[in-house]
């Protein structure tokens, strides 16, 4: 099978290691992975911003540099949410290029989903290099997708070596939300703990998130209180047990 | 809290009354305040639990939602003709109907009926419209008595203090609090067992519904077929209002209609679950008309208010399906943000998601210019709402005007219209991604993180720690990945 990745501007520049993870995972379930160079940004930021017209001019590009892609695979779920929520609309004074936007947006996959929608993968012969604890938070945004954490869930739990505890109030949101998490800061400070303290009433050694902003504010909001678990996307988990199970075969 | 009097004071022609108009102010303060986040927890957090686990109860709660949001719709896009409709049922079971086009109206033509009736004490049930008027100061100007007569709102009479959720008014208090008010306003020993609270005002409450003249409600749900009113109360109160009294009067927004008596199951399964977990409200009153001959019950007058106050002119745009709204108040308990700044911070009479995106459609966005940007849109909202109000996309909508109308600053502006031309190549893009990447690895502390980020991104750091970018980016790790593939091949 063919796909093609949207890596995202934060994780392009942030969690290179998310993307790579992508990469490395999706190959190992028979996918043969392309990464267009010409891709920037959904242009989620400035349609959640009031400014529709930008957002549009990004989303033309989108559809044009994903053209011949089979699949569109983004390991953020809020940058896939944009896509599905929004895109066809954004083009409701044109018909054509709205024609386009709809076979784009069908085409067009958050990784989970991907995995367990379209591959239907089978984790249950992977193991983890060491028994781990882990939660998951439900980004918010994969509500967009019709999709809770659950399938996410139902992935970790098939891996061998993996625990799992839940997160209390785990679909509350983090309190990333973009320029949000700056402009309100008092308030999304106020949030973020909310969740560390949640993750870390669980005791699980990783919080499982698989967002990029999402990620990157609970993540700092750890380190500034100095909870004990680290954030991780689920990517990154699967990625290590690919890896451990193939050395571990070839040994 | 005792300065109802001074902070109230809105600019007038203001739709809405304006409690508190520093939102940065009070966000800031709220969200400090541990012990309301916990109260929140504990109250709205709960019941938004109470709400998904009793909707689940049903065979198709999302086909519910969907079908109470499309009988909102259809009438909502002929609303006149239910109107008239209502108006004209109303007036077959014997009672009066009036319209009024702004709030100082309804309070004008409530006050003339008290005044015509000779009405000096009125029992009223919990209603938010009545809020929205700021009918209590309007009847004591008028040398008439209000009295609230739900438990919360009796408990912020006495204390001149206002709602902070649409449901559950008095949630920013706890019984201590409650205990004191009492103590002083009943001058007995303070108590703050909520029984013995409840037990007071109960005892206080009964005497006085015997010696009102008039009662005021709110009206949950009009049917227009019939000529209804549906009144859906925990306490009890509301029944009373409306039938003890000589007079009955009924105020409602005119988007509280809804077409048949057999429309009515669809919204009576939503309303409580949504609201609070329960499969029903208490009691739920269908008023038909006032006292006939013959009847026990019942007042000898029953007269409706039907109020516009800026509802045509939000119904005539974009906006429409913001006044599906039922009040139901399960768009707060699911707000990550209400949880942490509670009611009062939204400054106005309505609070929360609907709140934030009611306010300013009916106060102007230049009143309320933080209200559709405090929100990280993470839909729990819109997932929560009965009449599925897709509150998210409204409030980006309202971001949207905000831009056009020039109310967000230039320089904003200027740096979103950069931003957007830069991601269109992709070599502006990997300029930016280098610069910030080059910038920001130069502010890290040893332990890898940025304490404080510049200028405005210093909100960010006020409150939790920034990642400093690794030395390379994806696409550098994606090709060394896959040359060195090709090199093995
Ligand atoms: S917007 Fe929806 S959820 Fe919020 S109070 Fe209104 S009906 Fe209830």
């Amino acid at each position: 099978m063919k796909v093609s990745l949207f890596v995202t501007c934060l994780t392009d520049l942030f969690a290179p290691d998310v993307g790579m993870a992508v990469v490395k995972t999706l190959e190992h379930f028979g996918c043969s992975v392309d990464f267009p160079t010409a891709q920037t940004c959904c242009g989620q930021p400035a349609f959640n911003n009031g400014y529709p017209a930008e957002a549009r001019a990004l989303a033309v590009k989108m559809i044009d540099v994903f053209h011949d892609a089979d699949y569109i695979i983004t390991p953020s779920g809020s940058c896939c949410a944009m896509i599905r929520d929004h895109y066809i609309e954004l083009f409701h004074d044109d018909p054509d290029q709205r024609k386009l936007a709809e076979d784009f947006v069908a085409r067009c996959y958050e990784y989970v989903e991907f995995l367990t929608k379209i591959l239907k993968v089978d984790l249950s012969t992977l193991s983890l290099p060491e028994n781990e604890t882990f939660t998951y938070h439900f980004t918010c945004h994969l509500r967009g997708l019709g999709a809770t954490g659950e399938p996410a869930i139902r992935l970790l739990k098939q891996l061998g070596g993996a625990q799992f505890t839940a997160l209390e109030k785990a679909e509350q949101c983090c309190g990333f939300g973009g320029t949000f998490a700056i402009k309100y800061s008092d308030i999304s400070g106020a949030m973020v703990r909310d969740k560390v303290q949640c993750g870390s009433k669980t005791g699980a050694q990783t919080m499982i998130v698989n967002d990029g902003g999402c990620a990157m504010n609970i993540g700092g909001a750890c380190h500034r209180m100095g909870a004990s678990f680290r954030v991780q996307h689920i990517a990154q988990i699967i990625a290590a047990a690919v890896e451990h199970t193939a050395g571990a075969k070839a040994s | 809290m005792n300065s109802v009097k001074e902070s109230s004071s809105p600019k007038r022609g203001l739709s809405l009354p304006v409690f508190h108009p520093d939102f940065m102010a009070e966000a800031h303060a709220a969200s400090a305040d541990a012990v309301l986040h916990a109260a929140l927890d504990n109250s709205v957090t709960k019941k938004d639990y109470g709400r998904r686990s009793s909707l689940a109860e049903l065979p198709d709660a999302d086909g519910l939602r969907q079908l109470a949001g499309d009988i909102k719709r259809h009438t909502l896009d002929h609303l006149d003709y239910y109107l008239e409709l209502l108006e004209r049922n109303v007036i077959k079971h014997g009672g009066a109907v009036y319209f009024a086009a702004t709030r100082e109206e309804a309070n004008d033509l409530i006050v003339d009926i008290a005044r015509r009736t000779g009405s000096k004490l009125v029992v009223k049930s919990k209603s938010m419209v009545s809020e929205e008027t700021e009918l209590n100061d309007a009847l004591i100007a008028a040398g008439i008595e209000p009295l609230e007569t739900d438990l919360g709102e009796f408990i912020l009479q006495v204390d001149n203090d206002h709602p902070t959720h649409i449901v559950m008014p008095v949630i920013h208090k706890n019984a201590a609090e409650i205990g004191h008010i009492f103590a002083r306003y009943f001058k007995t020993p303070f108590t703050d067992n909520p029984q013995e609270l409840a037990e007071m005002a109960r005892v206080y409450l009964r005497n006085r519904f015997n010696q009102a003249d008039m009662g005021i409600s709110g009206v949950n749900f009009a049917i227009a077929e019939t000529g209804s009113l549906v009144l859906c109360t925990n306490e009890g109160n509301g029944r009373m209002c409306t039938t003890r009294p000589r007079v009955h009067v009924a105020l409602m927004g005119m988007e509280k209609v809804i077409p048949a008596l057999d429309d009515l199951p669809v919204f009576l399964k939503l309303l409580a679950r949504s609201a609070s977990g329960q499969a029903l409200t208490q009691y739920t009153n269908i008023i038909t008309g006032c006292r006939r001959p013959g009847e026990h019950d019942g007042p000898e007058e029953l007269h409706l208010v039907i109020m516009d106050n800026g509802r045509s002119k939000i119904l005539a745009g974009e906006y429409r399906d913001t006044l599906r709204c039922i009040r139901c108040g399960a768009c707060l308990n699911a707000c990550p943000i209400y949880r942490k700044v509670g009611g009062r911070t939204y400054g106005s009479v309505y609070p929360g998601p609907i709140g934030a995106l009611l306010t300013p459609l009916f106060n102007g966005l230049e009143n309320h210019k933080h209200l559709p940007h405090a929100s990280s849109l993470c839909g729990a909202c819109f997932e929560a709402c009965p009449v599925k109000i897709n509150i998210p996309e409204f409030l980006i909508k309202l971001k949207r005007d905000e831009v056009q109308q020039g109310i967000t600053t230039r320089s904003e502006r200027t740096v979103f219209k950069l931003w957007a031309w830069g991601l269109q190549h992709a070599w502006s893009y990997r300029l930016g991604q280098v610069v910030q990447r080059v910038m920001l690895r130069t502010m890290g502390s040893k332990d890898g993180w940025i304490k404080k980020l510049p200028g405005p991104a210093a909100g960010w750091t006020a409150q939790r720690d920034f990642p400093i970018p690794p030395k390379h980016d994806f696409r550098y790790a994606y090709k060394q990945y896959r040359s060195g593939k090709n090199r093995a091949k």
